[in-house]
């Protein structure tokens, strides 16, 4: 460090040069090092998951076939059954109702949304 | 009672004679300025929670800080004045037998330099940045963390504008506050002017605050020019779920990485990532709510008016603002264009699955940026939703932007 104090000390435009490279470099590598940390916590998360899921798997397979299966769940009051979603994930499906009913100004739960099905 | 004598007085303390004295036509020409940066806040809406703060801080201290000669080296001063720069100056002078001393600023301070305080020592950026990790949510940064490498691409305005500022002959100090406006991050400027160069503080905060509002305007034709149309159309494939845990364990990751690699992010970084702990651990959700909403409202209107009061007349208007202001806008055109850039390798890499529009979020400015580059995205495909994709880079820009003032207050702090 005691480097870069001499360098902001008696400052040219060649030292300006170099600490600004300097500068992004160090802002590249400090967030390219978070980035890996990240993608071992990713990894170490997604393999915790994996074998989650497996788990629940097997344990699902090893019960009697005898099992009932469980009634559908009752909907919420006020609900006007489910919508169909054709290629189109939960989270972007949710996001087009919620801009359809700001655009309309409608509140959403005024709103029937039979299917919504993504336009190739 | 000399009634002819009491009126000669009230006409000359009053501040419509100081128009007329020396310098007088300075004040009178902020006053116009705030009322524009009134307008601008108030009736085309930029950036209104701060900016109309900013403007009337703008006004209050030019209609009661008057030049005066006669005050002697530091030249400013008004018995009245709600800001005093001569006080500052003092602050700031190591030969003053009033250097660093808070205690003559309570005592001979009108209102603002009280208010300024918590500018000057950093504290309302850094609460700020509370009220913005508890705003915050890293998830899209956290299940696609190449996002990171797009924030620290969006810096390059930052070290561009550095180098262009020496070039013109800012001091290097100067400079470093000045390329901090390409980090398009309002609160960061402020906490590292505030402690650089906390003279440009005025034009530098306003620079910043503006051009963060005006990037729908700056970003789109950057984004037209050097990305094609099929590279704006790319539709990205939905990223991975983020569990609790590990929204939990990424705040404190940080926090203690980018620490210790620079000691000097310590209030901005420490403070964004406890604000983001308090939001995502569930167990604070009183905390998380009084910082995003009460503190970052209380803090807002006293950081907005202490920084307009920077805007003396005398230190004002002069070159060196207009040279920020033009500086300003290189930064944030080449912190996009940098963004833009990385965005294209990531493009050719992938094979063609990231969209490279989503480099042009990593100036921070949360999260306007993210949405330019979705409308922009969905311009090119009706059917885009780039928003989540580009909210990973955006809030890497936050995290950027803070390392690079770091790095720039490590190196002239």
């Amino acid at each position: 460090m005691n480097e870069i104090v001499t360098l902001a000390s008696d400052f040219s435009i060649a030292d300006a040069g170099k600490t600004a490279i300097f500068g992004y470099l160090v802002v590249f590598a400090g967030l390219a090092i978070l980035m890996a940390i990240l993608y071992i916590m990713g990894a170490f998360f997604k393999s915790k998951d994996a074998k989650a899921k497996e788990k629940k798997a097997s344990e699902e397979a090893a019960k009697p076939e005898a099992a009932v299966e469980a009634p559908a769940a009752a909907l919420a009051p006020g609900s006007a059954g489910h919508v169909k979603l054709y290629d189109v994930p939960d989270k972007e499906a949710a996001m087009i109702m919620a801009i359809v009913a700001d655009k309309m100004q409608k509140p959403l739960n005024e709103l029937h949304f039979i299917s919504i099905k993504e336009v190739k | 009672m000399d009634i002819l004598e009491t009126l000669k007085t009230l006409v000359g303390d009053s501040g419509f004679t100081s128009f007329f004295a020396d310098g007088g036509w300075k004040n009178l020409i902020m006053i116009v300025i705030s009322c524009v940066l009134l307008y601008l806040g108030i009736v085309k809406k930029f950036e209104p929670l701060l900016l109309v703060g900013i403007a009337f801080g703008c006004l209050l201290v030019n209609v009661s800080n008057f030049f005066d000669p006669s005050i002697g080296e530091y030249g400013l001063s008004s018995e009245n004045a709600l800001y005093h720069p001569e006080l500052w100056s003092a602050f700031l002078d190591e030969s003053s037998e009033f250097y660093h001393s808070y205690g003559h600023i309570m005592k001979e301070g009108g209102l603002l330099d009280i208010l300024y305080i918590g500018v000057k020592t950093g504290l309302y950026p850094s609460l700020i940045f509370l009220g913005v990790g508890a705003m915050t949510d890293f998830g899209p940064l956290l299940s696609n963390p190449k996002s990171l490498l797009l924030g620290a691409a969006a810096q390059m305005g930052v070290f561009l504008a550095f180098f262009g500022a020496v070039c013109l002959g800012f001091e290097g100090n100067e400079a470093a506050s000045i390329g901090i406006i390409g980090g398009a991050d309002g609160p960061t400027a402020i906490f590292l002017t505030g402690k650089l160069a906390p003279d440009l503080l005025g034009p530098i905060a306003i620079a910043a605050y503006s051009y963060m509002a005006l990037i729908p305007a700056i970003q789109p034709p950057l984004m037209r020019l050097l990305t094609t149309e099929k590279e704006r159309s790319v539709k990205m494939e939905q990223t991975r779920e983020v569990s609790k845990t590990e929204k939990i364990i990424f705040p404190i990751i940080v926090a203690l990485f980018v620490i210790l690699l620079l000691p000097s992010t310590a209030p901005l970084v420490g403070c964004l990532m406890l604000g983001n702990l308090w939001k995502v651990c569930g167990v604070t959700e009183r905390l998380s709510d009084t910082v995003q909403n009460g503190l970052m409202n209380i803090v807002t209107v006293f950081l907005g008016i202490s920084v307009g009061a920077t805007t003396v007349a005398a230190n004002f208007l002069n070159i060196k603002t207009l040279e920020i202001i033009i500086l300003g806008v290189i930064a944030f055109g080449f912190s996009t264009v940098g963004g833009l850039l990385v965005g294209k390798l990531m493009y050719k890499l992938s094979g063609g699955k990231i969209n490279p529009l989503i480099g042009s979020a990593g100036v921070s400015a949360v999260p306007m940026a993210a949405r330019v580059a979705q409308k922009e995205g969905q311009k090119a495909n009706p059917t885009n939703f780039l928003l989540m994709h580009a909210m990973g880079p955006n809030v890497a820009g936050v995290i950027g932007s803070a390392i690079a003032a770091g790095f720039l207050l490590a190196v002239f702090g």
